[in-house]
């Protein structure tokens, strides 16, 4: 049966051709591929459930489940693929594309699996695979962000292991589905979960690690990791009040440290813990309006980040430039590049007419119905941030404030073609949100466009614009960075090791240098006799033989007659 | 270089008074739209103006004064 067919295997197989096939055929599957995974997945359709049960270890596994809300996130992923590889295409590496393809397939593999071991084997791949993409940014910078993106990966999936083990032994049940957060073993599964959706204290792997990939590959990496993240917690633990308070601290983070930026990329990556963070607390609050809010979010969020970032990514193509300081004018001579870019600050702020706006208004909505007042005026208070920190502080800083003198044209056709397709998905979705809404999980009442909502949302944004150009003399671009937890690892640890090193450093000299000074004597003394021009290993002469020879016999007969 | 025509300071000037009266029109729309809020402080004029704004504010202010504390030279981690 082709329902039994994982449509991730299609992209993870497309992964191990692209490196081997030339580069026409190359730039055909990268295009086809994504469309023959979405053909699948909708030759299925959301309802059929588990497509493929097999046993492994005793269990019951489900490779291939398909759900309204995993074939929601699984469409939006295939899109991304196409999407990402039609702005790839011209100028990403062979293994960049080939690790983008390992990745989306591995986190199209977690969205249709019915199984926790299914999810856990994809949840590594996705590890693998995205790790590979920062790496391809071919930068040192590149190769240690990556590492330390790795380390954070993997020690995810060991605090995930351990939860999964722990929760299977306790229920003998492998079957994904919804959890309570009531044992130390889902505890650490929602702990595991939570730091791919980079959930505060382990977020800082997002700004540090994806703007170090290629103009291209932070593209793709802004799409998976997290929004894979976001499908298990609202699979796995909807309702979990915890996640209110978790998503509101990453809302308002973002927003901070996105504020604090110089590099541009480096704003988009905070904004993806911001954004994430509406997600979360969706997840949290638990009614069936909240659930279909952080899909639709989740869904609308990959298009409009990747149109933010393909903007950006255009930028730094042609320009080789991503810190604000160095940029400016850009919109005089990029005017495609700024406009896609504007969409995209327009629907990540949730401008009625744009995606944003029909989804992020659910969340919103969902706060209010349950009369949680203080949850309901963050998510107010943050709408209005996100504007301030991604609607017109990206733009601003990019394309206009002052002139930097750069004039650099638009990016090669294939990258504009990939930035026009996503706007007007964008657009498409804000103006016919129905599509939408009819993939989302739960049956929709929520109707975005009423008089009342539009006012609001014009009146908070608009206003949001006018603090932003009032205060822009604060908002002066400096050549900094903000201290944040990873400086934990990257700076106190290797100080504290060093400091221990410094104190030991006599006695390891002491044990290291008397060993080693041992070690030599012992190699010296076998080499002085067994050494390949040393007294034992010297062939003899035959003449100097025999005469030994007759010495121990003389002795031998000598001895014997005594 | 003759600047572009969209940052030349009449331009500049033109956006900002239709800036404002786009912002006076959105708060002045409320009066024809009526706002249902769950909540008392949403149903009031003009609510999700000034509070976008001081909310804003206080964002842009505690951004400057965390940033005193935890900004480094962009070279820190090299």
């Amino acid at each position: 049966m082709i329902s039994a067919l994982p449509p991730g295997l299609i992209l993870i197989a497309g992964a191990g051709l692209i490196p081997f096939v030339g580069e026409g055929t190359r730039k055909a599957l990268s295009l086809i591929l994504p469309i023959v995974a979405l053909a699948l997945i909708w030759s299925v359709g959301p309802d059929a459930g588990v497509a493929w049960t097999a046993s492994f270890m005793g269990y019951d596994v489900a490779p291939v489940s398909y759900t309204p809300t995993g074939v929601l996130f699984a469409t939006v992923f295939g899109i991304m693929a196409f999407g990402g590889a039609l702005f790839a295409m011209r100028s990403a590496a062979r293994s960049e594309m080939a690790a983008a393809y390992l990745y989306a397939g591995s986190a199209l593999g977690v969205v249709l699996a019915g199984d926790l071991i299914t999810v856990f084997v994809f949840w590594e791949i996705m590890a693998i695979g995205s790790t590979m993409v920062v790496w391809n940014g071919a930068s040192d910078a590149a190769r240690r962000a990556g590492m330390r993106y790795a380390l954070i990966h993997f020690f995810g999936g060991v605090v995930l292991m351990i939860g999964l083990i722990g929760h299977i032994s306790e229920t003998g049940s492998v079957t994904f589905e919804a959890m309570q957060a009531d044992s130390w073993a889902r505890w650490l599964i929602l702990g595991g979960f939570l730091i791919n959706a980079g959930a505060w204290p382990i977020s800082s792997w997002i700004p540090d690690a994806y703007p170090e990939a290629s103009p291209t590959g932070m593209v793709f990496l802004s799409a998976f990791t997290t929004k894979t993240a976001v499908f298990v917690l609202l699979v796995g633990f909807p309702g979990t009040q915890a996640l209110i308070y978790v998503g509101l601290f990453m809302v308002f983070y973002g927003i901070i440290y996105a504020l604090l930026e110089n590099d541009m990329r480096r704003i988009l990556a905070y904004s993806i813990v911001n954004q994430v963070g509406f997600m979360v607390t969706a997840i949290g609050i638990g009614t069936e309006l909240a659930l279909n809010g952080a899909a639709s979010h989740a869904f609308a969020h990959i298009i409009y980040k990747g149109l933010l970032l393909m903007s950006a990514g255009s930028v730094l193509y042609m320009t080789g430039k991503r810190k604000c300081t160095d940029l400016g004018g850009l919109f005089q001579s990029m005017p495609i590049t700024a406009t896609c870019g504007i969409i995209g600050a327009l629907a990540i702020s949730a401008f009625p007419l744009t995606s944003g706006f029909v989804s992020k208004s659910m969340i919103s909505q969902s706060a209010a119905d349950q009369h949680m007042f203080w949850v309901w005026m963050l998510l107010t208070a943050a709408s209005a941030g996100v504007f301030l920190h991604a609607g017109i502080k990206f733009p601003w800083f990019v394309f206009f404030q002052k002139d930097s003198g750069l004039r650099p044209p638009d990016p090669p056709r294939t990258m504009r073609a990939a930035m026009i397709f996503f706007a007007a998905l964008c657009l498409l979705i804000g103006i016919f949100p129905q599509p939408l809404y009819a993939l989302l999980p739960f049956p929709v009442e929520f109707v975005p466009y009423t008089g009342a909502h539009v006012v609001a949302q014009l009146q908070l944004l608009l206003f949001a614009g006018l603090a932003f150009f009032l205060l822009l003399p604060l908002m002066k671009r400096t050549l900094t960075v903000s201290l944040d937890v990873d400086w934990l690892y990257r700076r106190l640890a290797p100080a504290i090791v060093r400091w221990i090193s410094r104190d030991l450093h006599e006695l390891t000299d002491g044990v290291f240098g008397g060993t080693r000074a041992q070690l030599t004597a012992i190699v010296d003394s076998v080499a002085h006799y067994h050494g390949p021009t040393s007294l034992l290993a010297r062939t003899l002469p035959t003449g100097q033989t025999i005469f030994w020879v007759l010495v121990i016999l003389a002795a031998f007969l000598v001895f014997n007659f005594s | 270089m003759e600047k572009h025509w969209l940052v030349r300071p009449k331009t500049v000037r033109l956006l900002w008074i239709i800036m404002i009266v786009i912002l006076t029109v959105t708060v002045l729309l409320q009066l024809g739209a009526h706002v249902h809020g769950e909540f008392h402080v949403d149903e009031t004029f003009g609510f999700n103006a000034w509070y976008g704004l001081g909310t804003c504010a206080v964002m842009v202010v505690g951004a400057k004064v965390l940033g005193a504390i935890i900004k480094r030279k962009d070279t820190y981690y090299d």
